[in-house]
Parts: C-alpha cells; structure tokens; sequence
C-alpha cells in the first residue's frame, strides 16, 4: 500500500469508527437501523426549530451594515458559539490522548505515523464541526427562511468555528501535556471544557448583575458600555458577524483562517503525537504516595458510604460539573448579595435556578454511585442487604446535594423564610426525584462510562430533565401563584408515576 | 453451624438462559478441601459458582454453605464466603490499603486486626511497595492480586475462585498457590475453577468435571483414573476423553 493510499484508507477507518461511535451514543448499543436513528435524528432536528425561532427569529432581518449594538449580540453570540465547540473538541482531544483502544495497534504498524495522526486530527475536527452543523442547523434554517438565502452562509461560519476550534483544542490540550504533564492533563482539560463552555454565559450575567442588577446577558451586551469599548466599524473583529450576514469578503477570510490555523495544528502537533500519546499511557503508573493512616472502625453501612465519598472526591468528571454547577449558581448568589434588603420579589427567579442545579447534579450523582459500581461482585457478594447498599448510596448523594445547596437556602432564609422554605423543599424533591429514577432504571457499568449514561436509557434521561424542569417550575409557581404550583407539581408528580411504571424495576 | 457441614451442597441445581446452563447439578464438597472445579468453556462452571457466591438467583434448586441455606439466608452465607471473579473487579481510585479497608468494613471486621492482617497479606502477594498507589496504575495480575486479598481479608471459611491465576506471572502464581494452599491448611475450603489443568492435578484434594451443566466425573487424580480405567494417565488426557464430544451448555 502506498502512503497515500494508507493515509485514504486510514481516514476511511477513522470515518467508519466515528460514525459508529455517533451510532452506539445515539442507540445505546442497541440493535437500530441506520435508518431509524437518521429519522429519529431528523424528527429531533426538527423539533428544535421551534425553539430556536423563539431565540434567534428577531434576527432574521437584520441587514448590513450592522448597528453597533446588534454587531455587539450577534459577535458576542458566534463567541458563545465557538467556546461551546471549544469544549467540545477539547474533551474529543483529550478522549482521543486518553481513552481510544487502537492506539498501540497504530502505534506498532510500519504505517507512517505523522501521516495517520494527521488523519487523526482531522478526524477529530470533521466529528466536532459535523457536530456543530448538526446543532446549528434550526437556528440558521429559521435565519434562512425568515431573513432570505444570505444566512446560508452562516453554516460556512459553523465550519470555520468547528475547524478554530478544533486547533485551538489541540493546541490547549498538547500545552497542558507540557505544563502539568500526562498525570493532570486529563483533569484540568475537563474542567477548562466545563468551563469554557459556561463561562462566557456566566462572566456577562455576572458583569449584568453588577452594572445593571438584571441576570438578562444582553442587558451588557445593549448597554452603552459595552458601544464605548467596542472597536471601529470595519474591524476584524466583526467579521464573523459579517461573514454570517453573507458578506463574502468576510467569510472567505474567515475559512481560510479556520482551514490554515487547522493546517498549522497538523503540522506542527502530527509529528510529536505519538510522543503524547505514549507518555498519556503510563500516566496510571504515576506514584500517588500519601501519608499512611490507620484503618477506621464504623458500620458496614458507613464503610459504603466512606467509599462513595472517596471515590467521587476522585473522580474527575465530578469535580469539573461540580465545579460548573457552582458556576451556573454564582450569578443567582451574586444577585442575592447585590439585591439583598430590596424584599424578596427580586429573588424568586432564584428558586427554579437552585431546584433545578440540584436535579441536575443529584442525577449524575446517584448513576455514580447507583449504577457505576465498579466493584459490583465484590457488593453483590457482601453480607448486606441490597437496600442497605441502596441506601448508603443514597445517602451519600443527599448529604453531597445538602452540603452544597444549604448556604444558598441559608442565604434566602435571611431575606425571605417562606422563599427558603419553598426552595429547600422542592431541592429535596428534585434531587430525590432524580435519584428515583437513577434507581428506577439502574444499569450495572464502569463509572468511566458516565459519558454514556445518558444513552442508557432515554426514558430515564427525559425524566430527569423534566421532572427537574417540573419541579422547579413548581417552587417558582408556589411563590407567585400558588394555584399553579399545585397544578405544576400534579403534573410532575404524574411524571414521575408514569416513570416507575415504565421502569425496569416495575416491569 | 456444625463442623460436620458440608462446606458447599448443591442439590438440583438448575438455571436456564436460553437453553439451560446448569442442569439439575449435584455437588458436594468437604469442608476443608481443595476442589477444582473444571470443565470446557461454557460447561456451566462459572454460573454454578455465580449461583453459589449469591450473584445469579437460580431457578430452581438449593444451596447449602456449612448448613446455611444460601437462598433463604444470603446474608449469613456471605459473611463466611469470598468470591473472587477471572475479571478483577477494583475500585481504580482505590489504594490496595483503602481497598481493603472497605472490604474488611464491609464484612464488619476489627479495623486493628484487619489492618494488621492486610498489609501481611499484600506483603506476602509482593504488594509491599505499592500500598500507596492508586490501582489505578496496575497491571491485570497486580489487580489479580489486589482483589484476593480482598477476598482473604476477612478470613472466609469458603472461598470460590474462578480463574484465579489468570493474567499472574509464574512468581505470583507461585504465591497465590502457596496462600490457598495455607488457608486449606487452617480449616479454610477452596473451590476454584481453572484451565490449567496441571493446577489442579497439583493442589486439588479432589477434583470435579463438568459438562453441559452437569457433573460428569468426581473423585481424587486416583479415583478419576480408576474410573477412567486407566492407570496413569496425565489428567489432561483424562480430562478430553471426558469432555470430548460432551453437548456444549452456555
């Protein structure tokens, strides 16, 4: 085989591993047709016009030149755009160092290996804008048939985002290799992903909190602060703002630069790859000493729990969502230190954002705890109960839901006790929901497969999210319209009996 | 429990997936004894022993470990069991120290005594040096390692190993043997399933075959040769002629 051949042949490899790594995230593992998961994907796509017209649908005339103001929105939102992509090809980078199988059969073939990890790179940045295209698409589509063809090129703008990004993946991901080496990559990566891709959203609500005492991000982005930093009309920097509203002399630019600064991240980064990759290998044989300590007595039962706790203050992916929710929640707290005194009407919105976060984070927590059990033998074949196993689980999962929602509540409670009441209340409901279901639909898996818990099982996934959204809603009602709260909270209350009755654990 | 139990008795036991994977077995095994369990792939020794250790539910039959009923009452039969899997099943975040620790938490041991008794036993499986390491790092027969000492930490008087010294290099291997074959020594019952047939031929008190979910032959390297009507035979050979041909179970 000659070495383009191999190269054609590899990248054909890489496509076919890539589409069925897409498949087995989409289908669980489970036997679908292409067919039915195109059309599943296709009916969701679809689904998520309407909201998107509900986002960007008052964009849909806007017309060069741009005012200031909506150059400010839309620069700001593609920025918004390309830091989600940004973490996204930051955690495929960091996979793909860390996680993929093939490495040493690729790394032992006679095959030139600059070439096959070009490929590799390449792969890379066709899965993250592929990705990107594919959430994109509603939002472009309602531009489009809203604003007339111009927009097309807006998916000309997703590309050159998911090829600058996936660089920029690459490059962040290799600098990390070389300033905290192999061992810490791997954790810091995800927590600059998990940052990344929220931060931008949370430093302008945070900077809205300040100036404007609003959570809205586009009360900065309007104001006339953000018009007095903003640079000239024919800067670069709003190219891309341009090059979205079809303007070709942008958009050309725009690509180039995505394609060339991809080019550069192959150049450069293909030949030392395999460096990399083999000094990611041994990572696990990194000492960890730690001071000796004696064995603690306690019950079965704390045993359990002193585990749990061990293992998700060790785990990575823990400590990066962890530390996102706390980020989602810094500009509700903020807004309850700068607003404090005002009464309690300014911080209802407060109530759902906290109900909400616990839902989310319990959930994750309890498939941890519940279903990734790596050791499941070892539990199974241990004497105790099966329900004294769940519920240390369990317990472990509350009390971490309890250690960080409890200042927020706190907090409320000095301003108002009905409000504290009402949102500690249905936190308890929601993080104890979300960890029905995870018990409801427990899976026996490695907790290394958290990235693929929502795959599992989509019943268990929708119900999380809505009886988080349900209950929230509820905590927000019962504050304003108390009626409401009651119908609101039936409903979720509804969703979660149908849930059990669909479960595995009922059927 | 008296000491005149049979240290594990099954009587009919049976599970079916899709066509039946242990058939109506029968087996008895002394307390005290080594016993190897062997048997082609798929001839049902790994359910049987999973049915044993309390983690497949059986359709139909009894088991009996030192005269506890073991499906009437799993918890009292785990606390005198170990069940070590071929796949080692560690916490990678673990230390071996904390791994054992939860372990001996697990079965409800003395914390003094259980800390004593798992830095002698790491010692002795030549873990000494890496107490302090995450397992995070280790090899399969480090891992291997790890988790039989799990299963030793709380000083079971039934142990069920199932490919025991898979993935163990020759020196491990030797230290794994020597450790069973000191808890036999002390009282202990070891039933382990291997395909290294010389193994058995070496440690086991007594040995039993098994195809399609049933047991084909039992008894001491001699009697399986009487029985087999041949003097000395190695008991490889033994072991084909028996399983040869022999309906696959699952």
């Amino acid at each position: 085989m000659t070495p383009s051949a191999s190269v054609m042949w590899f990248a054909g490899h890489e496509v076919r591993l890539a589409w069925r790594e897409m498949l087995g995230m989409l289908t669980a593992g489970r036997r679908w047709r292409p067919r039915s998961v195109s059309l599943l994907l296709i009916v969701f796509v679809i689904f998520l016009h309407l909201p998107a017209y509900a986002v960007v649908g008052r964009f849909a005339d806007v017309q060069t030149p741009l005012d200031q103001s909506t150059a400010i929105v839309i620069t700001a939102s593609i920025f918004l755009a390309w830091a989600l992509v940004l973490s996204q090809a930051i955690e495929s980078v960091t996979r793909v160092f860390y996680a993929r199988a093939d490495l040493d059969l690729i790394m032992s073939s006679p095959a030139p290996l600059t070439n096959l990890f070009s490929v590799r790179i390449a792969a890379i940045a066709l899965t993250v804008t592929l990705m990107a295209m594919l959430l994109a698409t509603p939002f472009v589509n309602v531009l489009v048939i809203g604003g007339g063809a111009r927009w097309f090129s807006a998916y000309a703008v997703v590309i050159a985002m998911g090829l600058s990004a996936s660089a920029c993946a690459i490059a962040i991901t290799v600098g990390l290799f070389q300033l905290c080496g192999p061992a810490k990559t791997r954790l810091v990566a995800q927590i600059i992903s998990a940052v990344t891709g929220a931060g931008f959203v949370i430093a302008l609500q945070v900077a809205a909190i300040l100036s404007y005492g609003t959570l809205s991000r586009f009360a900065v982005l309007t104001s006339d602060a953000a018009a007095a930093f903003a640079p000239e009309a024919n800067s670069i920097v709003w190219w891309p703002a341009r090059a979205m509203l079809g303007d070709i002399a942008a958009l050309v630019p725009l690509l180039a630069a995505g394609l060339i600064l991809l080019g550069s991240a192959m150049a450069i980064f293909s030949p030392r790859f395999s460096n990399y990759v083999a000094s990611a290998a041994p990572l696990a044989q990194v000492r960890r000493k730690k001071v000796a300590r004696r064995f603690r007595p306690g019950s079965r039962r704390n045993a359990l729990r002193r585990k749990e706790f061990i293992l998700l203050w060790r785990d990575p992916w823990l400590v990066s969502q962890t530390l996102m929710q706390l980020l989602y929640l810094l500009p509700p707290a903020l807004m309850l230190w700068r607003s404090f005194g005002d009464g309690a009407g300014a911080f209802i919105v407060l109530a759902p954002v906290i109900v909400m976060a616990a839902g989310q984070l319990a959930g994750g927590l309890a498939w941890l705890t519940i279903s990734g059990e790596d050791a499941a033998d070892l539990v199974t074949t241990a004497p105790l109960p099966a329900n004294t196993i769940i519920a240390a689980k369990i317990e472990v999962v509350l009390v971490i839901i309890a250690v960080v929602f409890t200042p927020m509540v706190v907090g409320l409670a000095l301003v108002s006790p009905r409000l504290a009441a009402v949102t500690a209340l249905a936190t308890v409901v929601a993080a104890g929901s979300a960890t029905a279901i995870q018990l409801w639909f427990r899976v026996q898996a490695r907790r290394s497969q958290f990235r693929r818990r929502q795959t599992s099982s989509r019943i268990a996934t929708f119900a999380e999210a809505f009886s988080s959204i349900g209950w929230a809603a509820t905590a927000a009602l019962a504050l304003v319209l108390p009626i409401a709260s009651v119908i609101a909270g039936a409903m979720t209350a509804g969703l979660m009996a149908l849930t059990w009755k669909i479960s595995p654990v009922r059927t | 429990m008296s000491a005149t139990h049979a240290a594990l008795e099954l009587r009919g036991l049976t599970k079916r997936f899709d066509r039946p994977a242990v058939d109506g077995l029968d087996l008895t095994v002394r307390a005290g004894e080594f016993y190897a369990l062997l048997g082609a792939n798929g001839a049902g020794k790994t359910t049987t022993l999973r049915m044993v250790a309390g983690l497949l539910r059986p359709d139909a039959g009894s088991v009996s470990i030192l005269g506890i009923d073991a499906l009437a009452d799993p918890v009292a039969a785990k606390q005198i069991m170990a069940w070590v899997s071929d796949e080692p099943m560690i916490y990678d975040k673990l230390t071996p120290l904390e791994y054992l620790e939860f372990v001996a938490g697990l079965w409800g041991c003395d914390a003094e005594t259980a800390e004593r008794t798992s830095h002698e036993l790491l010692a002795s499986l030549g873990l000494g040096p890496h107490l302090h390491e995450r397992c995070e790092g280790f090899s399969k027969g480090m891992r291997q390692k790890v988790a039989l000492a799990g299963a030793l930490v709380h000083e079971p008087r039934l142990i069920i190993l199932d490919e025991p010294l898979t993935g163990l290099d020759a020196v491990s291997a030797r230290h794994v043997k020597g450790l069973l074959q000191d808890r036999v020594r002390s009282g202990c019952t070891v039933i382990m399933t291997t395909h290294i047939l010389e193994v058995a031929e070496r440690m086991a008190d007594r040995i039993g075959v098994i195809a399609a979910g049933r047991l084909i032959a039992e008894g001491t390297l001699a009697e399986l040769r009487q029985q087999n009507g041949q003097g000395d035979t190695s008991l490889e050979d033994m072991f084909v002629a028996l399983v040869d041909g022999a309906p696959v179970a699952a």
